[in-house]
């Protein structure tokens, strides 16, 4: 299924739970981001760009590779928005769309092991099947 | 259903323009209503809360003789007193008027006006099923006490009694620190004029001791307040000065003699120490000191004594013990003000750590002649002067999580702009910096008053709130980010100032229960209506000034406090008060004399009484229920609690609510 920028937006809300309507655009985010000189798109930033769906951009940005997840935006931030969990959820998004299906699902009960924890398995279905 | 035939209802349904209409079938409503036993007229009008709607109610009940008016329209808070004065002026008893809210509870909450139509029938069921059983009551009186209360001594406190003395009526000022002036006397000075904040309120400190309508009880505390509006009774406690007020000349000689000079100094913001005897300020209002018990030598070993010793006027008084003011008030103004939130929760820009880092109220102290630098710019770790200043804007306010507050302060973006183009002025060698996520300066002569700190005075202006602020090679660090260059910021600065958001005085909440004044979930004094009422409090005859409801800046506290004086003196100007007649009433045949209304009656307007009883011939002595009807607020939380269904609420009886239930059900 053909998913649109719309759609996309949506997604990354979801899968990220962060209100980005709660932003005030005060940029602290950015404002304690270590890796900001290193960011084409900045932190304060990937919040107004899911609000305005404009996510092929942050999907092809090379920031979601700079973030450190050190989540000093998400303590920080005056808003509870959790900048980092969008960038998160965007890493995912990309994550999940590249390369192949490398995983079906009729492949999960060769695979299945006592020793193996569920979650491991549901977030590698996540990342390796299209 | 059975009908009291003597009944003759009519039925007004207002639609408001379009805010009933709009959402809501008019006619229909009427054909309903029309339908029901009992009503003999009805009919709609666009607005009937005008003079031409009045009208016509005035006018259906002389020619229809109605015996009781529904009005289908907005909340009773807004206009039932409105019809019931209708009523009156055509002869109806008022309280035989009831309003079926079709507005706030069906057209402004609905978008499908079948629905809202069949609400709005339902409601104007139930009223009219209840103005059936509707009886004329008449309202009592209750005296007024002329004398008012204002609890807090700063500006807003200082201006409303200024204002309530000045019409001829007597004011107490109850102030909790030991000198009234409050948090202006810690100013420097003022926007948007740069005049001196002490310059302009020392004249009304002063004019409010010397105002022979004025009694000022400083160093105390409101301890318990009862009674209801028009009648207070309030205690005061005078908290023990240990130095007599009478005696006393504010030679300060004590206060120099003092050998324990170590105590965090509160009205500097404890950047230096004052001794355990002392006034706060030199300009204190009443300028007499105060003794600290719990700093004292003295009181902590029984030994020392000297300000007693060097005292010439002998004033000084160890043995002198809190002492209860009793009296009465007809009004209570709440004027108690704000401090700044504590920073604790904000590591991120080094306040605990840093003693260069500091809140905007630190910096008028240091910028203050008579403050711990003697108005010198310094840095407190080295005493340097700063050679650059960073003011960081909205910390703690405009916060979505528990660090901070989720409203914005109001004063900050000014008071920054202020402190911004004084210190260029004084030092144009300092470099200064406001970062800020908006500069908000609605008001007269703000806005222009902040770009004259940036186009006159140089101030540099970035977009963006600071991210962190660490100690540096003995300088300060500051990592932020400017939105508008989009490019990072790092930059070494030898002060920075937060601009702290601020918060009811914490005290409020204890004065708030003991008034029975209802309260934000910020702590802000609740306003009667945000909009139309906005100095009284939901409470009849408690009055809000300053702060205490909202955060405001100085001239708009000074309305405030005006607007709050003039509501005071016009009930105070009244010899009685009208009652609402709306009160619990006990049927001593039923009571069984259990007091569960007695213990859950908020206002203490139940007691019992043994008396004499006749029940179908039988005199005996009974314990029962007696409501004192002034103190009654007709809650109805007796009414409930009553096992035996003795206690009515009148006007809100058990039968009328049934039948408006059955109404509604039916």
């Amino acid at each position: 299924m053909h998913k649109t920028e719309k759609d996309k937006a949506i997604l990354l809300r979801e899968m990220s739970g962060a209100n980005v309507d709660k932003c005030m655009k005060c940029g602290k985010c950015s404002a304690s981001c270590p890796s900001y000189d290193e960011m084409d798109i900045r932190p304060h930033q990937f919040v107004s760009y899911v609000q305005n769906e404009d996510v092929e951009a942050l999907l092809e940005s090379k920031s979601l590779w700079k973030c450190l997840s050190c989540f000093a935006c998400v303590e920080r931030c005056p808003r509870d928005v959790k900048p980092a969990m969008i960038i998160e959820a965007v890493r995912q998004m990309v994550v999940r769309q590249r390369g192949g299906n490398y995983l079906l699902p009729d492949e999960v009960p060769e695979l299945l092991d006592e020793e193996l924890p569920q979650q491991l398995l549901a977030s590698a279905f996540r990342k390796y099947s299209k | 259903m059975e009908v009291n035939q003597v009944q003759r209802i009519g039925v007004f349904v207002c639609h408001c323009g379009t805010n009933i209409a709009a959402t809501v079938d008019i006619k229909r409503v009427l054909e309903a209503a029309a339908k029901e036993p009992g009503v003999v007229h009805a009919e709609d009008y666009q607005y009937m809360c005008s003079e031409a709607g009045q009208q016509k109610v005035r006018e259906a009940i002389k020619e229809k003789q109605l015996t009781g008016v529904v009005v289908c329209s907005c909340s009773p808070r807004m206009h039932e007193n409105t019809f019931r004065g209708a009523a009156q002026k055509a002869g109806l008893n008022p309280y035989m008027v009831e309003i079926a809210n079709i507005r706030e509870h069906v057209s402004w909450i609905h978008k499908n006006i079948e629905e809202g139509t069949e609400k709005a029938i339902i409601l104007t069921r139930a009223a009219i099923a209840k103005v059936m059983l509707n009886a004329p009551l008449q309202a009592g009186q209750s005296k007024v006490v002329k004398r008012a209360l204002v609890i807090g001594g700063g500006i807003a406190g200082i201006q409303t009694a200024l204002d309530i003395a000045d019409a001829g009526y007597e004011v107490d000022i109850v102030e909790k620190t030991p000198s009234i002036g409050g948090r202006m006397s810690q100013l420097d000075k003022t926007f948007p004029t740069l005049d001196c904040s002490a310059c302009i309120l020392t004249p009304k400190m002063v004019d409010a001791a010397a105002h022979e309508k004025i009694t000022i009880y400083t160093y105390s505390e409101v301890e318990k307040v009862s009674g209801f509006v028009g009648d207070f009774q309030v205690d005061i406690r005078k908290k023990a000065r240990s130095v007599d007020m009478s005696k006393c000349t504010g030679c300060g000689v004590c206060q120099e003699k003092c050998p324990s000079k170590k105590i965090p100094n509160e009205f500097n913001r404890e950047l230096d120490n004052r001794a355990a005897i002392y006034t706060p300020f030199a300009q204190a209002i009443p300028n007499v000191p105060v003794i600290d018990r719990e700093n004292c030598i003295k009181f902590k070993t029984g030994k020392c004594g000297v300000c007693s010793k060097v005292c010439l006027a002998g004033a000084v008084d160890y043995e002198q013990q809190d002492e209860i003011v009793s009296q009465n008030y007809g009004a209570i103004v709440v004027a108690t003000g704000f401090d700044t939130i504590k920073l604790d929760k904000y590591e991120e820009y080094s306040y605990q750590s840093c003693p260069d880092v500091i809140t905007s109220l630190e910096l008028e102290r240091i910028m203050n002649a008579a403050g711990p630098t003697k108005g010198h710019l310094e840095r407190l770790s080295d005493g340097k002067a700063p050679k650059s200043m960073v003011f960081i804007q909205c910390v703690g306010s405009r916060c979505a999580d528990e660090r901070g507050k989720s409203y914005c302060s109001k004063i900050c973006c000014m008071y920054t702009a202020k402190h911004a183009m004084l210190i260029r002025d004084k030092y144009p060698d300092v470099d200064v910096t406001v970062f800020y996520i908006d500069v908000r300066t609605p008001g007269k002569n703000f806005d222009e008053f902040y770009r004259r700190a940036v186009e006159e005075y140089g101030v540099h202006y970035i977009k963006g709130q600071v991210g962190k602020v660490a100690e540096h090679n003995g300088r300060l660090l500051v990592q932020g980010a400017d939105l508008i260059d989009n490019r990072r910021i790092l930059m070494e600065t030898d002060m920075v100032v937060l601009a702290t958001a601020i918060e009811p005085n914490p005290d409020v909440r204890k004065i708030a229960t003991m008034l029975t004044a209802s309260i934000d979930t910020n702590n802000f004094l609740t306003e009667s209506h945000a909009k139309l009422r906005p100095v009284e409090s939901p409470t009849a005859g408690i009055f809000l000034s300053g702060v205490c409801q909202g955060p405001k800046d100085i001239p708009e506290t000074v309305a405030q406090a005006g607007a709050a004086a003039i509501k005071v003196v016009g009930l105070l100007a009244k010899d009685y008060l009208v009652t609402n007649p709306c009160v619990a009433k006990s049927d001593e045949l039923y009571c069984n004399g259990c007091s569960a209304c007695e213990k859950v009656c908020p206002y203490g307007a139940i007691s019992y009484e043994d008396r004499e009883v006749n029940d179908h011939g039988i005199r005996e002595v009974r314990r029962v229920a007696s409501v004192n009807s002034a103190l009654c607020q007709g809650c109805g939380a007796c009414t409930v609690a009553c096992p035996s269904g003795a206690m009515d609420l009148q006007g809100f009886s058990n039968r009328q609510i049934l039948a408006e239930v059955d109404a509604i059900c039916r």
